[in-house]
């Protein structure tokens, strides 16, 4: 008796330790980007693109770069969901009865899930090369979407699968044909859609490596999709490997930035989740 | 047992991997009947409701041998529509599954993938069902509210206007109120034997005291195979198998 106590007790210890960790290093992660980004935010941050020798440390802010990372991110968001949706539905609606296909299939998206985006960038770079693309917004784009992709199959596919097979056969009853029937679970799963926007754009935003070669970087805002884009995550790494004390604290403050730009898109997906949720069984 | 059969099942097999779940199966339904599928879980009543409307049809592995004939056509000859045969069918399943929108829209559904576009049309197929089913009373103020507000037996009724609005022929109730309570339960049961004048009406039931309230003959199925097909009555006061016997008096189940 006293020894399962003891068991018991131990157990709950390591978990609630374990979740303290995890939660703690939320708070330290946090309050460090904002300890060492608040003083260095200001106005011109967020609404100036950098002046001359804002890398010494003079006047200017990182809105080439918000707005680079937005349009890449976005723009893969969109490109991946434009491809993304058709794989879900197709794979759990009109493959399904064919076990070995559809798994083979998950067991692909799995692999591509894994793969470091480095690689995605190495990839993309050598596509624009073969095709004499220079590093751009629709470079970064395009590779950003290659390792968003993955995201959003395998996260529409987890959400599909959780539809009840009823729902589907309640459709396909009254006569509908497998697309209709699919535009009946895509309005069921609306939720879980913008579930799979949030993590796309989440990793999206925050990637370096598949960026660093595909979009590459700029002072201004691009205009066109085949001008080269800052993104921030390229902004921070630049300014942090910059001798200057004021520069380093910009990156700090970019990472701030960062950080309220992902914190926006969640709880926006979050609000939009719940208000699409109503009809949903 | 009757010249003029809805649904004609001949040498029907369903297998399911090497599983064997329907075997050799030859039944004729009635039409304008209520007919109860009874028998103990796992037998395969399911299954058997299933394939009157090809809804086996994604389950992986399955292998279906035999005709299925309603009205006459074989709906699974290739050449088959399948949108077509469904259509004929309204599924009642065993909890209900209301679509992701309002009640309206649940009603209008069919009707509209099936091309009914004017607002007045719908607005009329949409009073017909609910009233049909009852429910007009209780919902029309609030038609545009999401279908999940409903109580789960009023949610029923609105697959059941659902599956009306369509227009079929046959009715296929899934064990329909075994999510239900005693008063919603009655009211469906009810419904059935109303609908029974306009719809032919197939159930799968593991209660036999649904099957003797509503229905007009029972089917019998017991591992995979039709034991006996009677009137209601003859089969549960003087069942001719053993294995009905023993069914009927609870010792199988």
């Amino acid at each position: 008796m006293i020894r399962r106590k003891l068991e018991e007790n131990f157990f709950r210890v390591l978990m609630v330790l374990a979740t303290i960790a995890v939660a703690g290093s939320f708070f330290l992660i946090v309050g460090t980007i904002f300890y060492k980004g608040v003083p260095f935010m200001n106005w011109d941050m967020i609404t100036k693109i950098p002046g001359g020798g804002f890398y010494i440390g003079k006047e200017g802010g990182v809105l080439n770069a918000i707005i680079g990372s937005l349009y890449v991110a976005g723009g893969a968001t969109i490109l991946g969901l434009l491809v993304s949706i058709p794989v879900a539905i197709y794979i759990n609606m009109y493959l399904s009865g064919k076990n070995f296909i559809v798994n083979s299939l998950r067991i692909i998206f799995d692999v591509l899930f894994g793969i470091p985006s480095i690689v995605y960038g190495a990839f993309g770079f050598l596509i624009m090369v073969y095709f004499g693309i220079r590093a751009s917004l629709l470079g970064g784009i395009l590779a950003v979407t290659l390792l968003v992709i993955p995201i959003l199959v395998r996260t529409l596919d987890e959400v599909i699968r959780t539809v009840p097979r009823e729902l589907r056969d309640a459709s396909l009853s009254l006569g509908a044909t497998r697309w209709e029937m699919s535009k009946v679970i895509l309005r069921q799963i609306r939720p879980g859609i913008f579930t799979a926007i949030l993590l796309s754009f989440g990793r999206g935003i925050g990637d370096v490596a598949s960026v660093l070669f595909t979009a590459g970087f700029s002072d201004n805002i691009p205009t066109s999709l085949h001008q080269p884009a800052a993104t921030l995550p390229l902004a921070i790494f630049f300014q942090l490997g910059s001798p200057v004390e004021e520069v380093q604290g910009r990156a700090y403050a970019s990472a701030l930035i960062l950080t309220i730009v992902v914190l926006i898109i969640t709880v926006l997906s979050s609000v939009l989740s719940k208000r699409f949720s109503k009809n949903s069984i | 047992m009757t010249n003029n059969p809805h649904i004609s099942v001949q040498h029907l097999n369903v297998n399911i991997g090497d599983n064997p779940i329907l075997k050799d199966i030859t039944i004729n339904i009635p039409n304008k009947k209520v007919i109860s599928i009874i028998g103990p879980s796992g037998c395969g009543k399911t299954t058997l409701l299933k394939s009157f409307n090809r809804l086996l049809d994604d389950t992986a592995d399955v292998k279906i041998t035999g005709k299925v004939l309603v009205d006459g056509e074989d709906i699974y000859d290739p050449k088959a529509e399948v949108t077509h045969i469904r259509k004929k069918m309204g599924l009642l399943s065993q909890r209900p599954y209301p679509l992701p929108m309002s009640i309206y829209d649940n009603v209008a559904y069919g009707p509209r993938i099936h091309g009914t576009r004017k607002k007045a049309d719908l607005d009329e197929i949409v009073e017909t069902q609910l009233k049909a089913t009852g429910l007009w009373n209780e919902v029309k103020d609030r038609l545009h509210a999401p279908a999940t507000r409903l109580s789960i037996g009023q949610q029923q009724r609105l697959c059941l206007a659902r599956g009306l609005a369509v227009e079929p022929e046959i009715i296929l109730g899934d064990e329909s109120t075994s999510a239900l309570d005693p008063v919603s339960t009655s009211i469906i049961e009810d419904l059935f034997i109303k609908l029974k004048e306009k719809y032919t009406i197939v159930l799968v039931t593991h209660i036999l005291r649904q099957a003797r309230r509503v229905s007009d003959y029972i089917i019998f199925v017991y591992m995979g195979k039709v034991i006996e097909f009677g009137l209601t009555e003859e089969l549960l006061l003087n069942p001719q198998e053993e294995l009905t016997k023993e069914y009927v008096k609870g010792f199988i189940s």
